[in-house]
């Protein structure tokens, strides 16, 4: 990991009427970082990754990209979401359209690039992601954990960047959240930037370079994953991760 | 043989003439449909549109059509229309004028629900992935409209030729108007002649409508997400 700043979100402001969700979050994400973030439900995790990517209007600060800013009401934000990877929890995959179909679409209509050139790059992604085979199908043919596969796919051919991660296996059965992950720990091997919300916390321990606890619209805790899993410093990070440990049955009966 | 009356239809040219009467009846449907469909597009696109004051007209102008019987629109516009403002309009064009109005009416409302009913999600990630509002809604939304919209779309045609037979009230000959003359005509030498002619009638209408609502059917199935 190199020190460039690739993402750099200064003093953001989020309000929906006057509901603060985001209150002053300053964040950096190095080139091929890996940045895990955690938190209580509601406390704004995704509304973070939606601003980043400018699907949100924001009341405050600023989102920058290489420098350049991520604004939902400039002119050029079609072109830095572009640059702008972004995975959703319900894969939210184009019905209408075939599996190649919807992984070429965004490259040949708006990247402008040739048929042939788009379909070579989705059959070496499809490849990498064991779904070569299911090029010509529609999407509800195919699994919940094949449909994010395929909308990492779709994500990853237009070179972004950098991608977001929003609870990609949340909406998934237990047994097909592996290979999403899979597909994610194989990206960040390869040196992709990205920032991932997520639930799954031996995951994000394996996944991070660097983990962000944000409760209430404010980040509480920043630190390794090592260190925050272990030793969180804030009380906050500790009550959070208590919730998901269980005691044993014996310990409780003595 | 005679007695059963069924031999009235092949009396003279009283098929075709029956024949001609729903022709005439179709063909209100169609022009009305096919001029109905852009302006029910277009009207669908405003009622989805941000403006509060657009959007309220449109509703005032949906509603004011869906609450009128078709038959007072007809009145208004066949006998108003002449006595106001001293416009002659045929039986012909009054008919295509309602028609028109309440086709736009009922297309703008499906192509509106059709519209929201798209996810917001959709619009989300193919935002994400770059896409100006345009080009979204040419390759994502569009398409996606379409295909939820063709099927209430083909059945509104069926409701369309069914409802057209009220024209016969502004004094047009359509097929049930050719009906009661045939039927009036042989009133002695066929009395059962209203159960047959009747009954072809019936038939017609079904042959018509039925492969329409077929069609409906099967895209309704082959579309289903």
């Amino acid at each position: 990991m190199n020190s460039d700043v690739l993402l750099e979100v200064k003093d953001l402001v989020k309000k929906f009427d006057d509901d603060t969700i985001l209150d002053g979050i300053n964040l950096s994400v190095h080139q091929g970082e890996v940045v895990v973030v955690l938190g209580p439900s509601g406390c704004g995790k995704s509304t973070l990754l939606r601003c980043i990517n400018g699907l949100e209007p924001i009341q405050g600060g600023g989102v920058y990209l290489d420098g350049v800013t991520i604004d939902p009401g400039a002119k050029n934000i079609s072109e830095m979401r572009q640059k702008v990877g972004m995975v959703f929890q319900s894969y939210d995959l184009f019905p209408h359209l075939t599996i190649m179909e919807n992984i070429t679409l965004a490259p040949r209509k708006v990247a402008g690039r040739s048929k042939e050139d788009a379909e070579a790059e989705a059959r070496q992604l499809l490849e990498r992601v064991s779904l070569l085979d299911k090029q010509d199908v529609y999407p509800r043919q195919l699994s919940g954990g094949q449909k994010q596969r395929v909308a990492i796919v779709r994500a990853l051919c237009m070179h972004p960047e950098v991608m977001l991660f929003d609870e990609v296996t949340a909406a998934l059965d237990p047994e097909m959240v592996r290979e999403v992950l899979d597909v994610m720990l194989g990206l960040a091997a390869g040196g992709m930037t990205m920032v991932i919300v997520t639930h799954e916390l031996s995951f994000a321990r394996a996944i991070a370079d660097r983990v962000i606890f944000i409760d209430g619209g404010r980040i509480v805790e920043e630190a390794p994953p090592k260190q925050f899993f272990t030793a969180p410093r804030t009380k906050r990070a500790q009550e959070f991760l208590n919730t998901f440990t269980f005691e044993d049955k014996d310990s409780q009966d003595s | 043989m005679q007695d059963l009356g069924i031999s009235i239809l092949f009396k003279g040219t009283n098929f075709l003439r029956l024949l001609g009467g729903l022709w005439t009846t179709v063909k209100i449907s169609l022009i009305a449909v096919l001029i109905s469909l852009p302006l029910g597009i277009i009207l669908g696109l405003l009622m989805t549109s941000n403006s509060k004051f657009i959007k309220a007209v449109c509703r005032v102008y949906l509603d004011f059509i869906r609450i009128m019987p078709q038959l007072v629109l007809l009145f208004l516009v066949y006998f108003g229309a002449t006595r106001t403002f001293g416009v002659n309009l045929s039986a012909f064009t009054s008919a295509v004028i309602v028609f028109v109005m309440w086709g736009t009416a009922e297309m703008g409302d499906l192509v509106r629900s059709a519209l929201i009913s798209i996810p917001k999600h959709q619009y989300d990630s193919a935002a994400a992935l770059g896409m100006n509002s345009r080009q979204t809604f040419r390759y994502v939304i569009l398409p996606q409209t379409v295909r939820r919209l063709l099927p209430p779309s083909i059945n509104l045609i069926t409701r369309m030729i069914k409802t057209t037979s009220l024209v016969v009230l502004i004094g047009m000959v359509e097929v049930l108007k050719v009906a009661q003359q045939i039927i009036d005509a042989n009133r002695f030498e066929y009395p059962t002649a209203s159960l047959w002619i009747y009954g072809v009638i019936f038939l017609l209408y079904f042959l018509i409508c039925w492969p329409i609502s077929l069609l409906s059917r099967a895209l309704e199935k082959r579309w289903a997400d």
